[in-house]
């Protein structure tokens, strides 16, 4: 388990922004109001915000001094209960607007990117797509995505070693998603932290590239028992390597029985149409839903 | 790690709440097989916590056995692996049904 991220929310920036200092939000009637902390239940923006910084801890009124006694505090509360909280919000948001939304997780380096670029390329004029991209520094992934003309957002998590659901609700005010469009996330390249945190996605989708070990999945069984798809990407280069597709296959389901695997190749294109295909059929279902739900309302 | 800073945010929301300025012992209940190592949750809670109302509690863990129910034996028995075997029949028919919890229990604030 990685020790380095044990940091601060503090920060974490969206497009540059200290995500918590921006407190205007819009709401999905358009409206747009600072914040006051106490959004009407139902509102698009109805999280309790516990960043209230510096001054969270001023005491209300003061205590006279040698007066404090300890007590027991009860909490029993799920570590993760929060971020579910927030997932669930972001969640019906998606699913009211028809949206299919994935979570690309991997380790650094895999080709989440270029993948992205890749589909995002090949989906033009059929299928619209927003980027939600979360790496602890620079937006140059961002600059990627938004060099093929896609609408993107990028957060910064700072020593962060995962995107969480909050910093997920706040990326997706700001961009306004379209009605039936899709929406990637990219993650933080960890196969470890990302596993244990809810977005709010339809599916996790774990690439896993060629040049890596094949026994990933069995040393990072979290992860892979988490996804619902596994990308075998760069299978160009599997002509030079000594990597058995067939093993690495194993090892996952091994831990999943039920995942899905597709091999690709974001540079050559190769088995591109067969992963194009996976997310239409899964979009279409998003955008079923969604007509589903406004027939029973109507 | 991330399940740090989860511990820190409730405790924040509990002091909000309940107003105490210092929090001098965290309980945490932790499933054997959750997944989340004792000793790497010690580290990153005493990193997070540095600047925080938490900064120097003690952390004490509380240890839950892993137990699933096996379908060939039809009883429910100890695991001490997410997908190990069951240590009666040696099946991997196992569906875990206790061990997984991560859940902060209770504090002593100050
Ligand atoms: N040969 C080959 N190289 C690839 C492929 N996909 C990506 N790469 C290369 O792998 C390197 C990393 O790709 P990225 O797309 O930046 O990987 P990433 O997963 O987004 O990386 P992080 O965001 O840093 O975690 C780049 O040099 C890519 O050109 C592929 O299918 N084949
Ligand atoms: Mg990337
Ligand atoms: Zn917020
Ligand atoms: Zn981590
Ligand atoms: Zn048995």
């Amino acid at each position: 388990m990685c020790t380095t991220c044990g940091c601060g929310s503090d920060e974490v920036k969206i497009d540059g922004e200290h995500s918590h200092h921006d407190h205007d939000h819009v709401h999905a009637d358009g409206t747009r109001h600072s914040h006051d902390h106490d959004h009407a239940p139902g509102a698009a923006h109805e999280h309790a915000h516990s960043h209230e910084h510096g001054h969270r801890y001023a005491p209300a009124h003061s205590h006279a001094p040698g007066m404090s006694t300890k007590r027991m505090v009860q909490i029993e509360q799920d570590i993760l209960s929060k971020n579910n909280a927030y997932a669930a919000q972001n969640r019906r948001r998606l699913v009211e607007r028809g949206i299919f939304a994935l979570n690309l997780v991997s380790s650094p380096g895999s080709g989440k990117t270029t993948l992205l670029v890749k589909t995002i390329e090949m989906l033009k004029g059929r299928q619209q797509v927003t980027v939600i991209e979360g790496d602890q520094q620079t937006s140059q992934d961002a600059d990627r995505i938004r060099a093929t003309g896609a609408r993107a957002v990028q957060i910064n998590t700072g020593k962060g070693c995962h995107l969480d659901a909050h910093m997920v609700g706040h990326a997706m005010e700001k961009l306004e998603l379209v009605e039936d469009s899709l929406l990637m996330i990219e993650n933080v390249g960890n196969l470890v932290c990302p596993a244990a945190f809810d977005l709010g996605e339809a599916h996790k989708v774990v690439i896993l590239s060629v040049t890596e070990g094949e026994d990933k999945p069995i040393k990072y069984p979290d992860m892979f028992r988490a996804a619902d798809l596994m990308l075998m990407n760069k299978c160009d280069l599997l002509p030079h390597l000594s990597f058995s597709v067939a093993k690495a296959i194993e090892f996952a389901r091994r831990v999943n029985p039920g995942i899905e695997v597709i091999e690709v190749s974001a540079t050559s294109g190769a088995g591109m149409t067969d992963w194009l295909d996976w997310i239409e059929r899964g979009a279409a279902g998003s955008r079923a839903q969604r007509r589903d739900a406004a027939a029973g309302i109507a | 790690m991330a399940l740090a800073e989860g511990v820190l945010q409730l405790i924040e929301d509990a002091a909000h709440q309940q107003e105490f300025k210092k929090v001098t012992t965290v309980w945490l209940e932790i499933g054997q097989l959750s997944g989340v190592e004792i000793e790497a949750m010690s580290f990153c809670f005493d990193a997070v916590t540095r600047d925080s109302i938490a900064a120097g509690a003690r952390l004490e863990i509380i240890a839950l056995p892993g137990s699933g129910w096996c379908m060939a034996c039809s009883e429910t028995v100890p695991m001490t692996e997410l997908f190990g075997e069951c240590p009666q029949c040696g099946g991997y028919q196992l569906q875990v049904t206790g061990g997984t919890e991560m859940r902060v229990k209770e504090l002593e604030v100050a």
